[in-house]
């Protein structure tokens, strides 16, 4: 048995340098959303946030060295949601489609 | 060998069954799988969180389908430079949380303590800006139910922005509520790290068991992640409109 965890102690400068950059894409954000790219301003900014929420989730978090069972879960997770938008908006954006009452 | 010289760890007791760590639960085989089974538990908590906003968030996505031009609107009442300062401050406090863990992972308990006291100081510091924020709003007659009618009060704010009719002030529920959860969930996150801070002062993490402190960053980067979305989503959606909308 063992009383040490063989856990990987991330570098100092690995946690700065994501630190960083975070703040850029942050600022990117900022920069994205003042200037007119019409129907592409949403999707950028949803780009820009989940490649923030990425560097948080692998290196903060620490799923990078997680087991895969681990990775599974977390990756599922976020999926799942999307799974919901999608059902969810498909009923709404599918209304009166059909022309008949309820549908 | 179950003795450790990094950090006077006793060996095991004996009570008829091998030695291991002291804090290693029984029904665990050794410390790596202990640690990985709390992430683990973690994780399926904060999926249950992910559910939780993400049902918010659906009903932002919709109404924001529905009502596109009152939500641009709506959202230039909010206060863009408040909320960067926020996203800053949680990044600083992600970046602090992360390090305190590091600090116990090399068995550092000042680094443990120093790193804590940062990450609460910042999360303190997102709740004071979240409180001019609110007050600013409550102010400028935004909050739906207290003085926010459909005919605009004559000030500067109205002069400049259309009426306020009933889908900005759906906007303004869910902006209302959505970063009041946040907050409220960024009180329990504080809550934790005293508690976290306590144990690390009386050096109760070492290199070999620190899972308490790891979990507890674990919600800490998540409430964070909550923000990384709210932000583009209620503050900058209308930014590229400018003045006048």
């Amino acid at each position: 048995m063992s009383t040490h965890t063989s856990h990987i102690i991330t570098p100092t400068r690995t946690y700065v340098a994501v630190f960083i950059g975070l703040i850029i894409l942050t600022g990117l954000t900022y920069v994205a959303a003042i200037n007119d790219f019409g129907a592409l301003n949403t999707p950028i900014a949803m780009g820009i946030a989940v490649m923030k929420a990425s560097l948080v989730v692998i290196y903060f978090m620490g799923v990078r060295y997680n087991t895969p069972l681990t990775k599974v879960v977390v990756v599922a997770g976020f999926f799942w949601l999307l799974i919901m938008f999608g059902i969810t908006m498909g009923d709404y954006v599918s209304r009166a489609w059909l022309g008949v009452p309820g549908r | 060998m179950a003795n450790s010289t990094t950090s006077g760890v006793a060996v095991g007791h004996d009570a008829g069954h091998g030695e291991h760590h002291p804090r290693l639960q029984h029904h665990f085989f050794d410390m790596d799988q202990q640690l990985e089974a709390s992430t683990l538990g973690m994780w399926v908590f904060l999926v249950t969180e992910i559910m939780f906003f993400g049902g918010l968030f659906m009903a932002y996505i919709l109404y924001r389908y529905w009502y596109p031009d009152a939500w641009a609107s709506a959202s230039n009442h909010l206060n863009v430079q408040m909320g960067a300062i926020n996203t800053v401050v949680l990044i600083c406090s992600s970046l602090t949380m992360v390090m305190a863990v590091r600090s116990a992972q090399i068995g550092s308990i000042r680094g443990q303590v120093g790193y804590l006291i940062a990450t609460i100081g910042f999360g303190a510091t997102f709740l004071v800006v979240k409180y001019f924020e609110y007050a600013e709003k409550f102010e400028h007659h935004l909050v739906p139910g207290l003085g926010m009618t459909f005919a605009p009060p004559a000030d500067h704010i109205h002069a400049a922005h259309p009426v306020v009719g009933s889908s900005e002030q759906l906007f303004f529920s869910l902006y209302f509520i959505m970063t009041g959860i946040h907050a409220l969930h960024m009180v329990v996150g504080i809550a934790l790290m005293l508690i976290m801070l306590v144990w690390a002062w009386r050096g109760r993490f070492t290199p070999e068991y620190y899972g308490p402190i790891e979990v507890s960053g674990l919600y800490w980067h998540f409430v964070d992640i909550v923000w990384i979305f709210l932000f583009p989503l209620l503050y900058l959606l209308g930014a590229h409109l400018g003045a006048g909308h």
